[in-house]
């Protein structure tokens, strides 16, 4: 009974009672769970375009991120560096398509998979070769990201918002918007999408694939990028960092692996979810739980709804 | 033999084998001419859809490769293009089943078709109108998913979006498959009205013979992988080995398979 009590009545009663302290975690929660929602989304958009499950999304976010501080380590200004990076994963995008993907085409997916954790040991390899394995600070003054904090005096207590967050939250939904504005609005977006439904066909009305895998690519290199710049921030740049990128994979199984929206909401839940599931359960089992409740939440899920939250509606004519 | 510059496609001698180990053409040639409808006729597993798609160079996405001879489009080889490059130059190929984009809307899809082209919104526009001129059927549905369309719409969508391209030549494959004959019908005057009011040539691979035969000007019978007989449509329609394989209405009484002669004319007719 006692459990019972600790499990369904004092978590909630102690949420009532500090309306504040809730809001605080909920917040925590959100950032963390929008900046999943940016990683799920890199691994979403290659997903949808070329079909491959694509291992190396996380490597390629610290790769990123490696790239803007290293090059401004190397005395480039940070605007600069940052445009150098984004001219970095395009070239990136562009050696994958030549060097990866074009003479892999039509084999199985397993050796696609296979492919891009080969990607994944190249980065690292490249990476520490020439900007050291040591770990970096993200150079967030340069870039004029905001530091320090808000303090809301709300609901009876306060809640301080991270200036950076709120900067990560701003710019996170920003992308998504854009990205989204632009997959249904231009011609490249609508191509996108047309790939995603049939290759084939989308091959037989002269949309030409590489091209098509090169943007692709190029644009989740740069979502990877701004995740890098966030995530970084909030810890060290170093490839210790990609083990945040394996958060993802619950998003992705909760959300739906074809999913925009569902990487969001996905990325939301798991972020929100493993906050509070660590403020007010998680001394139940001595702390350390946020580490693993998001996979046991995607394990419930592949258990009852394999396809995820907003998994692709298959159209059936009948 | 008819002079190059008469003949918009002219497909020579080709061998295509798949995964390097499946001889599945083995030596087909045929020609369109400029502004003409060409059938390409046989069974199922004849090879039809493999010479539509070594024509417009999708095969390479089917592990397919053209081993032997030559493709020239407008008097150019075009085996070693992309298909990109290919419906830029104005063949353009409408696939068996349709294969509509399934999420889009039917006015996307036909954007869709608009991809390769770079004279700007306004006559991409103005083609759009054209299309939904011959295709009243798909106006009304210009905003439903392409998916919960019918099968006619759907063949109209997939017809629609390849006309988008601004095609000379449309490879038609199977229009057909699974609809209604008053719907084939309607499709194949559709066919007809492209043909004749936009200059569109059109090499169509069917099934139906019957008709195939009464659209098209001219006819190739494809048996595994081979040309077997060619020859004006009339002239095949008329033809009494056609009429009692495909047509299914050969000589005057009814026979069976066990017939002897059946099976030795058939024999000679593979050979």
């Amino acid at each position: 009974m006692d459990l019972f009590h600790a499990i369904f009545v004092d978590p909630f009663a102690q949420m009532i009672s500090a309306p504040d302290l809730l809001a605080q975690t909920v917040w925590e929660g959100f950032v963390a769970g929008i900046l999943y929602a940016l990683i799920a989304l890199g691994f979403v958009l290659i997903y949808k375009a070329s079909g491959v499950f694509n291992f190396a999304q996380g490597i390629m976010m610290v790769f990123a991120a490696l790239t803007l501080v290293g090059l401004n380590e190397k005395g480039v200004p940070a605007w600069i560096a940052l445009a150098l990076s984004v001219a970095v994963m395009y070239g990136l995008a562009v050696a994958i398509e030549r060097l990866v993907l074009r003479p892999l085409v039509n084999q199985p997916d397993i050796i696609l998979l296979m492919a891009t954790l080969g990607i994944t040991y190249f980065l690292i390899g490249f990476g520490e070769l020439v900007f050291g394995g040591s770990p970096k600070s993200m150079i967030t003054k340069q870039l004029y990201l905001p530091e320090g904090a808000i303090n809301l005096h709300v609901l009876g207590g306060q809640v301080q918002l991270q200036k950076l967050d709120i900067a990560a939250a701003v710019i996170a939904m920003l992308m998504v918007a854009g990205l989204a504005l632009f997959f249904q609005k231009t011609r490249i977006g609508r191509a996108l999408r047309a790939v995603a439904d049939d290759h084939q066909a989308a091959l037989s009305v002269g949309i030409s694939l590489n091209q098509i895998w090169v943007i692709v690519w190029f644009t989740a290199g740069v979502v990877a990028l701004a995740t890098g710049i966030f995530w970084g921030a909030r810890s060290d740049v170093s490839f210790a960092l990609q083990v945040v990128s394996l958060k993802a994979l619950p998003v992705l199984i909760l959300g739906g692996l074809t999913s925009v929206p569902g990487a969001i909401v996905g990325g939301l839940i798991i972020g929100i979810g493993e906050k509070l599931g660590e403020f007010y359960w998680g001394p139940l089992l001595g702390g350390g739980i946020e580490s693993w409740l998001a996979y046991m939440i995607a394990l419930v899920f592949l258990l009852f709804r394999p396809q995820g939250l907003f998994g692709e509606k298959i159209i059936e004519r009948i | 033999m008819t002079t190059p510059s008469a003949n918009i496609l002219e497909v020579l001698n080709i061998e295509v084998v798949y995964n390097a180990i499946a001889l599945v053409l083995k030596g087909v040639s045929l020609t369109v001419p400029k502004g003409g409808i060409v059938a390409l006729l046989g069974a199922n597993g004849a090879g039809k859809t493999t010479t539509l798609r070594a024509i417009s160079n999708l095969l390479h996405a089917e592990r397919g490769e053209v081993t032997k001879g030559a493709i020239q489009f407008e008097g150019e080889r075009v085996d070693k293009l992309s298909p990109n490059d290919l419906v830029r130059r104005g063949a353009i190929q409408v696939m068996e089943g349709r294969h509509c984009f399934g999420h889009l809307t039917i006015e996307e899809n036909l954007l869709t078709g608009a991809f390769t082209r770079c004279d700007g919104r306004a006559a991409i526009a103005r083609d759009l109108d054209a299309i939904y001129q011959y295709f009243p059927r798909l106006k009304q549905r210009r905003t439903s998913q392409a998916g919960y369309t019918s099968g006619g719409e759907q063949q109209m969508c997939a017809i629609g979006r390849a006309m988008m391209s601004k095609p000379k030549l449309i490879l038609l494959d199977e229009p057909s498959m699974g609809l209604a004959p008053q719907v084939v019908e309607e499709i194949f005057e559709i066919v007809k009205g492209l043909n004749e009011r936009e200059g569109v040539s059109f090499l169509l691979a069917e099934q139906n013979t019957n008709i195939a035969l009464r659209y098209a000007r001219f006819g190739y019978i494809l048996e595994t992988g081979r040309v077997v007989l060619d020859g004006e449509a009339e002239a095949l329609r008329t033809n009494e080995d056609v009429r009692e394989f495909y047509l299914g209405v050969g000589g005057e009484n009814r026979r069976s398979f066990k017939t002897v002669k059946t099976y030795k004319r058939r024999k000679r007719w593979l050979a």
